[in-house]
C-alpha cells in the first residue's frame, strides 16, 4: 500500500471512529453549558447502540433504528434531569447510576442480538463531484449520512449556542441561573431541554457504533467511549468546533491502533493489550491539555456546572 | 384545587429520618426493578425469592455473601473517605486490580519459596502500595493541575484492566495453563487461610482487616484533626483554605488511603478466593466490585460502620444475581440494572433527608 493510500485510509477510519465521540460530545456540551453535568453518557450511548441495532433489525429501516435510539437515550437523560434538576440530587452520582443502569439494561435487552449480523447497515454515500477530489474526496466525501449529519451539526450547534437568543439563555442558565431566572428565563425548562438533547445525541452516537461502524451488537461495546466524551467536553472548552478536532484525534488513535497491532512488516507487533491502553492514556493527556488551556484563557467551565438551582437559595 | 409540592430545608437530619429514607429508597428501587423483571417475562416474586434464598437463605449462600462483601467493604470504606473530601474517586476498580497485580508479583516472582508469614504480609503491603500509587496519580493531577478526577480515575481503570490482560496473555501467562489467560497458581504459602464454613470462601484475614480498617477509618474521620480537615475540605473548600489547611495534602492523602484500601481488596481476591489463587483476566477477578462499592459507600451515607452493613447487602445481591443468572437465564450484566436503579433511589431519597417535603392544596388562580 502506498503511503498516500495509507494516510487516506487512516483518515477515513479516523472520521468514522470519531463520529460517535463527536455526537456524544456535542450533546454533552449543551447539557454542561446549561449547568448540568451528565456522567451517564456511557449508559445512554450503549442503550442507543442496543436500541438502534434492535429496531433496525426488526424493521429493516436503519433510520427508524437511529430515531428510536435517539428517543430512548433522550428518555434516559430525562431520568437524570429529573433527579438532578427537580430532586436536586448529586449530579455526579446520578450520572454514574445512569451509566450502570444503561450498561445493565442493554445487556438484558441485547441478549437476543448477540452474534446476529445486521443485514441492512448504514452504508456510505459518495457525494457527487466532491468525492472526486483527490485524497480529500476519498476520506471525507465517501462516508455515510450520519457522518455528514454530525459534521453539519457542528456549525449549526455553534451558531445556536453563540449567536441566538436561545443560546444566550442556555449559557446564562449555566453561568448564573439566579440572574437568568430574574430576567424571566425558565431555568428548569432550559436545563431539561439541554439534557434531553444531550441524551438524544449520545443515543445517535451509540447507535452509530452498532448500525454503521461495526454493524453488530456485543455486550459493553461502547468500551468507555462515553467517558472519553466527558474528557473531550472539557478539551473542547465547551465549544462545538474544538469537539470536532478532539473527536477525530481520538478516532485517529483508534484507527492507528489496529494498524500497529499486526507483526512486522505490516504493523509493529505491539501487544494489543498495550495498544488498547492508548485511547485512555490519551484521554488523560487531552484532559490535562484542555484544563490548562481553560485556566490560561480564564474560560472555565460553566460556573453553575454541577449545582442544582433552587430559587431564592444560594 | 391543585396539589403543590412544598419543599422546606431541614436544619438537622435525624438518624431516624436517614434510616427510614434509606429503607424506603431500597424498597422503591426493588419495586421498579420488579417491573423490569415482569416486563421481561420473569415473575418478580420468584426472582426476588431466588435472590434472597440464594444469598441469605442458607449457610452456603451466606458464606458466599460474606466473601463477596469483603472487597466491597474495603473499597466502599476507602471511597467514603474520598467522597467525604469531595474527591470523586471512581477508580476503585483499577486500584483493586493493581493490588491484585502486586500480590501476584509477590507470590509468584518475588517470594515464591518463602513461608506464609513472610509472603502474606508482603502481599498486603505491596497491594496497598500499588493501589495507593494508582490513586496517587489522579490526586496529584487534580490537586496540582486541576484535572477532573472522575475522568482520570476512570481512565486509570481501563489502563489497569488492560495491564492485567497484558500480563495474563503475555509475560505472566502460566506455564501450566493450556491457552487460558491465567497466571500459574500461587504456591500454597501465599493462600490466605479460609473459614471452614459454607462454601469455604471466607478468607478471614481480609475480613478482619476490612472490619478493623472500617473502624479505624471511622475514628480517623470523626476523631482526628486530619479527619476534621477532610470533612471541612468536603463541605467548604474555601473555608478549609482560609483556615490554612493544605488542599494538596488532603486530596493526596484521601486518594492514597482510598486507593490503598481498594488495593487490599485486590490482594484478598487473588490470594484469598479459593477459585482464584492466581491472576486472571480482569472480569474474572472482579465483577465490578470497585463500581458497586460506590453504591455501597453512598447507601452507607459515607459512614464507615454503616458501610459494613451495606456491603453485606450488596454482597448478597451479587450472590443472588449469580443465582438468578443460572435459574432464569438472565445475562450477568442485568445486575447493573439493580445497581443503577438502587443508586438512583438512594440519592433521590437524599431529598427527603435534606428537605421536608409536604403537599399543600391550593386554590387555582
Amino acid at each position: 500500500m502506498s503511503l498516500e493510500a495509507l494516510i487516506v485510509s487512516l483518515l477515513y477510519d479516523a472520521i468514522r471512529a470519531g463520529t460517535p465521540l463527536l455526537l456524544g460530545t456535542l450533546g454533552e456540551i449543551y447539557a454542561e453549558r446549561s449547568g448540568v453535568l451528565n456522567l451517564g453518557v456511557e449508559g445512554m450511548m450503549i442503550m442507543g447502540a442496543v436500541t438502534g441495532f434492535g429496531l433496525t433489525l426488526a424493521t429493516g429501516n436503519v433510520w427508524l433504528g437511529l430515531l428510536c435510539a435517539a428517543i430512548v437515550s433522550g428518555l434516559l437523560a430525562l431520568i437524570h434531569a429529573f433527579i438532578s434538576i427537580t430532586l436536586r440530587a448529586n449530579q455526579v452520582v446520578s450520572g454514574l447510576a445512569l451509566t450502570m443502569f444503561g450498561l445493565g439494561m442493554s445487556g438484558l435487552l441485547g441478549k437476543a442480538y448477540v452474534g446476529i449480523p445486521l443485514p441492512c447497515p448504514l452504508r456510505s454515500v459518495s457525494i457527487p463531484v466532491l468525492s472526486a477530489i483527490p485524497a480529500l474526496g476519498l476520506f471525507l466525501f465517501q462516508q455515510d449520512q450520519l457522518v455528514y449529519l454530525s459534521i453539519a451539526l457542528v456549525p449549526l450547534l455553534w451558531l445556536v449556542l453563540f449567536k441566538t437568543k436561545a443560546g444566550i439563555n442556555i449559557r446564562s442558565v449555566g453561568e448564573n441561573p439566579a440572574t437568568a431566572d430574574a430576567l424571566g428565563v425558565n431555568v428548569y425548562r432550559v436545563r431539561y431541554f439541554c439534557v434531553l438533547l444531550g441524551g438524544a445525541l449520545a443515543g445517535l452516537g451509540g447507535a452509530y457504533l452498532s448500525v454503521a461502524y461495526r454493524p453488530a451488537w456485543t455486550e459493553g461495546m461502547t468500551a468507555g467511549i462515553g467517558w472519553i466524551v466527558i474528557a473531550l467536553t472539557i478539551f473542547s472548552m465547551w465549544s462545538p468546533g474544538r469537539a470536532l478536532l478532539g473527536a477525530y484525534l481520538f478516532g485517529g488513535v483508534q484507527a492507528l491502533q489496529f494498524r500497529l497491532q499486526p507483526p512486522p512488516p505490516v504493523g509493529l507487533g505491539i501487544s494489543p493489550n498495550i495498544l488498547a491502553m492508548l485511547p485512555y492514556a490519551l484521554a488523560i493527556i487531552v484532559l490535562l491539555a484542555g484544563t490548562q488551556e481553560t485556566i490560561r484563557k480564564r474560560m472555565g467551565a460553566p460556573s453553575a456546572l454541577g449545582t442544582p438551582y433552587v430559587r431564592g437559595e444560594k | 384545587m391543585r396539589p403543590r409540592l412544598k419543599i422546606e430545608k431541614r436544619l438537622v437530619t435525624s438518624r431516624r429520618v436517614m434510616f427510614l429514607a434509606s429503607v424506603l429508597s431500597i424498597a422503591l428501587a426493588l419495586l421498579v426493578i420488579a417491573l423490569v423483571f415482569w416486563e421481561y417475562g420473569v415473575d418478580p416474586v420468584y426472582a426476588y425469592s431466588e435472590i434472597f434464598l440464594g444469598s441469605f437463605g442458607s449457610i452456603f449462600g451466606l458464606s458466599d455473601t460474606i466473601a463477596k462483601a469483603i472487597p466491597l467493604m474495603l473499597c466502599g470504606v476507602g471511597l467514603a473517605v474520598a467522597f467525604k473530601a469531595l474527591v470523586w474517586n471512581i477508580g476503585a476498580e483499577g486500584q483493586l486490580l493493581m493490588g491484585a497485580i502486586a500480590a501476584t508479583g509477590i507470590a509468584l516472582y518475588v517470594f515464591p519459596d518463602a513461608p506464609a508469614w513472610v509472603v502474606i504480609p508482603c502481599m498486603f503491603v505491596a497491594g496497598f502500595l500499588s493501589g495507593a500509587l494508582w490513586g496517587l496519580i489522579p490526586s496529584v493531577l487534580k490537586a496540582k493541575l486541576r484535572a477532573n478526577e472522575v475522568i482520570t480515575t476512570l481512565m486509570m481503570n481501563y489502563i489497569a484492566s488492560n495491564l492485567v490482560n497484558y500480563l495474563v496473555y503475555g509475560p505472566w501467562k502460566g506455564l501450566k495453563e493450556w491457552g487460558f489467560p491465567y497466571t500459574d497458581k500461587f504456591p500454597s504459602s501465599a493462600w490466605l487461610p479460609i473459614l471452614p464454613i459454607g462454601t469455604g470462601r471466607i478468607h478471614y484475614p481480609t475480613l478482619i482487616l476490612a472490619i478493623t480498617l472500617a473502624v479505624l477509618t471511622y475514628a480517623l474521620v470523626m476523631r482526628t484533626k486530619l479527619g476534621y480537615e477532610i470533612r471541612v475540605t468536603g463541605e467548604n473548600p474555601d473555608a478549609a483554605r482560609y483556615a490554612g489547611m493544605s488542599y494538596f495534602k488532603t486530596v493526596v492523602l484521601v486518594m492514597l488511603l482510598s486507593g490503598g484500601l481498594a488495593g487490599l481488596a485486590g490482594v484478598g481476591e487473588v490470594a484469598g478466593n479459593p477459585s482464584h489463587h492466581r491472576l486472571r483476566y480482569p472480569q474474572g477477578i472482579s465483577p465490578g466490585y470497585g463500581f458497586i462499592a460506590i453504591i455501597v459507600a453512598w447507601l452507607g451515607r459515607l459512614h464507615p460502620l454503616a458501610i459494613i452493613l451495606s456491603s453485606l447487602l450488596f454482597g448478597g445481591l451479587l450472590v443472588g444475581g449469580d443465582a438468578i443468572q443460572v435459574s432464569l437465564g438472565l445475562p450477568f450484566a442485568a445486575i447493573g440494572i439493580f445497581n443503577g436503579v438502587i443508586l438512583f433511589f438512594v440519592i433521590g431519597a437524599e431529598l427527603l433527608m435534606r428537605y421536608k417535603v409536604t403537599f399543600e392544596w391550593r386554590k387555582e388562580g
